[in-house]
């Protein structure tokens, strides 16, 4: 089971770092990488941080910096939040 | 000789106008950006009157993505950034990003932005402090979002000299220009009105607690009770003659012909401020004698013993009552970093069009300082010549001189 979806990490990106038009975040991003939706480290960083806030799932700042897409995030966090 | 350097481009934030035309028409009919603090709760405050910039809606400006990052004093800065780039029509894919610098100046960096990040920070932890209070509070982040917003890659610096600061910067857009750098984008934005903000304002004992909007801020005036803070400034584009004749800049509202910076002797020295020396190397520095500055744009502290030092420091080098004075910013209140820039806008405008604007609300200027203050309406004369004064507590001063160009953009076509 998921803890948290796309469309939640979608809000929480949009929170976090803004986004360039309504459509850009829209529709399946999962394996868009972070780079062309135009989110740099530091705004991953910062929806860590929240996603920690929100879902209580702490991901280390290492591991943070190899995810490249909005799938993959949601793949650590899911795993991470089922312990595996 | 140097190779001059002229303004050709500006974008205003203040409060008592945003954009140029509406910051100089308010200031010539005396249109007045100060209120009672509407930003928090002020009442039982001792003091609550400043120039807010209460019409901007930053989402409207900027980019979406650039919300979450900044602070109010960094989307007022890259507004006019934006605003001054597009009025000296900078095509910015069409020059190398080297040839392009980004100098400003800042006094108290990201305030409000900062005391919600602290507020998150004693009351829910640093793990809940956004990633962005890495830059957003810091003096150098309006240069910094300025230059990556528009690609310029060229020397980018922050000057910090309290309320002189703004023309430091301007007089480093010049050094810069001189040294190879094409265009630079210029100048200094601030805002601090969030509640620890405005405490600090009135920790240095000098804001005036004076509650009607149009006698508070009095300069010259025997009435002077203190000064009030404001919020914005100015952004310019600053750019070397030839660079202006290439790319056929479409106008120029003046040179910068002479800047200086002094810095005053410690308490209690029998040296005298550094005031008048400031003036005397930027007029040096412009090739200019007093005779040729048709006015002069006051730093205006609104406390009489600065006051008093300032007139003293007009009078000594132009002579009793032998050139025009003026401080517009009674209309807006100190803006810190921003107050030079903006008082540099005014002098080229006044160069402009021929007409200085008054000192707005001030009326009974004590015969003691001998200078001739322009006050009630605006007069018109021709400006060819302005002089722009600014000091910051703890002994900054800096003075500019900006030259008028017959001609405008025409007369310096390749």
């Amino acid at each position: 089971m998921s803890v948290m979806t796309l469309d939640d990490l979608r809000r929480i990106l949009v929170e976090c770092a803004g986004e360039d038009d309504s459509t850009a975040v829209a529709g399946d991003i999962a394996d868009v990488s972070f780079e062309e939706l135009g989110y740099d480290s530091l705004a991953l960083m910062e929806t860590t941080a929240r996603i920690e806030q929100r879902f209580g799932v702490r991901l280390p700042d290492d591991e943070v910096l190899g995810l490249t897409t909005p799938g993959a995030v949601l793949d650590a966090v899911n795993k991470a939040a089922a312990g595996v | 000789m140097s190779e001059p350097v002229y303004v050709t481009g500006i974008g205003v934030v203040a409060p008592n106008g945003l954009g140029v035309k509406e910051f100089w028409s308010g200031t010539l009919e005396g249109r007045s950006g100060i209120a009672p603090l509407t930003r928090f709760d002020s009442t039982g405050y001792p003091a609550r009157l400043a120039g807010q910039i209460l019409d901007f809606d930053a989402a409207e400006h900027l980019p979406n993505r650039l919300l979450p990052q900044t602070d109010v004093s960094t989307r007022l800065a890259i507004t006019a950034a934006d605003w001054a780039l597009r009025d000296a029509a900078v095509d910015q894919a069409a020059m190398s990003d080297y040839d392009m610098g980004v100098i400003t100046s800042n006094a108290s960096g990201g305030f409000q932005f900062t005391h919600g990040e602290f507020r998150k920070l004693w009351s829910q932890g640093p793990q809940f402090v956004s990633v962005y209070e890495s830059f957003a509070w810091f003096y150098a982040v309006n240069t910094g979002q300025i230059s990556i917003r528009h690609g310029m890659r060229g020397p980018g610096a922050v000057l910090v000299a309290e309320q002189a600061g703004g023309l430091d910067a301007l007089g480093h857009a010049r050094r810069t220009a001189r040294r190879g750098t094409a265009l630079v984008v210029s100048g200094g934005v601030d805002s601090s009105f969030d509640p620890w903000g405005w405490l600090s304002h009135l920790s240095s004992g000098r804001v005036s607690a004076v509650p009607d909007p149009d006698r508070a801020y009095l300069p010259f005036d025997t009435a002077a009770s203190g000064y009030l803070p404001g919020e914005g400034g100015a952004i310019l584009v600053v750019e070397r003659a030839d660079a202006v004749a290439r790319r056929q800049a479409p106008q120029v509202y003046g040179e910068i012909a002479g800047y200086a910076a002094t810095f005053d002797p410690p308490e209690g020295s029998d040296r005298p401020p550094g005031l008048r020396r400031a003036v005397e190397l930027a007029l040096g520095d412009a090739r200019l004698r007093p005779e040729d500055v048709d006015v002069v744009f006051a730093d205006a502290a609104g406390l009489p013993e600065l006051d008093r030092a300032e007139a003293d420091a007009i009078r000594e080098i132009f002579g009793p009552g032998r050139v025009p004075v003026t401080a517009p910013k009674t209309l807006t209140g100190r803006l810190y970093s921003g107050g030079g820039p903006l008082d540099v806008v005014a002098a080229l405008l006044s160069i402009r069009d021929g007409v200085i604007p008054p000192t707005w609300n001030t009326t009974d200027v004590s015969d003691d300082h001998g200078i001739d203050l322009v006050l009630g309406e605006p007069r018109n004369r021709p400006v060819s010549v302005a002089l722009v004064l600014a000091r910051g507590r703890w002994g900054f001063n800096a003075a500019m001189v900006l030259r008028g160009i017959a001609g405008g953009a025409d007369s310096v076509r390749v």
